[in-house]
């Protein structure tokens, strides 16, 4: 648009700029779309897991080596074990079940984008909002059960 | 041989893009068939006791199939960790120097793993 030497351009509003972006002065005030949350979401999740693959490992031996070691794998949730509590134990494993469901469920979610084109910007909405009520469902309904509620 | 002159030569990445894309899916599709698989004969039957968990890793099938699975979470949490540390490290020293922990902790954990799956 040309303008005319008498009037100058309207002078916009000054709008944020993230050039670089700050973890702790831009992060918080930065408002993340429901994609935004599940994809760093996906990665905190993953990096959770990494870190408590021997812990999981862990729970896989002490489950299946010998029925001895079974009931020290049950007493772990129940009565704790060594130093940890056993609350503690479980909120691990709590930890664990959420990493494990929104992964999967967001991974899903990847594949189901790449094998039907659904990449627009509605539909990627839609999903992620899917992914985040999938898993944090399940993650309640398992938690309940875990921390015996049922 | 790839073509490595003229106007065809490569002159960008490693090209492990495409291959590391792919991997991260077959291996995640490995594994969420494992997690059904898994849970399928956990829920099938009687109530879940020692017998019957530790049943369900003793036929060979299941043990090759959660091998296959080991070897897959270990490639897939490569790609994954690479792409983090590539992503937010960038003295390379210490990208360096994550990237062997990564390599160390998951070849560790993955022989841990199998470890415990074959002396069953």
């Amino acid at each position: 648009m040309a303008s005319t030497p008498s009037t100058p351009p309207p002078v916009s509003a000054k709008r944020p700029e993230f050039r670089n972006i700050h973890a702790l002065s831009d992060l918080p005030n930065y408002r993340l779309p429901a994609a935004g949350i599940v994809s760093i979401l996906h990665r905190i999740s993953g990096v959770l897991m990494f870190l408590l693959m021997p812990f999981v490992i862990w729970l896989f031996d002490v489950s299946v080596t010998s029925e001895i070691s079974f009931e020290s794998f049950r007493s772990a949730f129940l009565a704790g074990i060594g130093f940890v509590p056993a609350w503690f134990v479980k909120l691990v494993t709590l930890g664990l079940i959420w990493g494990y469901l929104h992964h999967f469920t967001a991974g899903v979610r990847h594949l189901w984008m790449d094998a039907t084109h659904s990449v627009s910007k509605a539909q990627g909405k839609q999903s992620a909002v899917a992914t985040l009520v999938i898993s944090l469902a399940l993650t309640v309904v398992l938690g309940a059960k875990l921390f015996g509620l049922y | 041989m790839a073509i490595n002159h003229g106007s065809k030569r490569l002159v960008v990445g490693a090209h492990y893009g495409l291959r590391d894309w792919l991997a991260q899916r077959v291996t995640a599709i490995l594994m969420a068939l494992f997690t059904v698989v898994l849970l399928l004969q956990v829920v099938v039957g009687e109530p879940l006791s020692y017998d019957k968990w530790a049943g369900i890793f003793a036929t060979q099938w299941m043990k090759v199939f959660t091998f296959v699975v080991i070897l897959s979470l270990l490639y897939h949490a490569w790609v994954g960790m690479r792409d983090v540390w590539m992503d937010y490290i960038k003295p390379v020293g210490v990208k360096l120097a994550l990237q062997v922990f990564t390599i160390v902790w998951l070849v560790g954990c993955a022989g841990w793993a199998i470890q415990v799956l074959w002396r069953l």
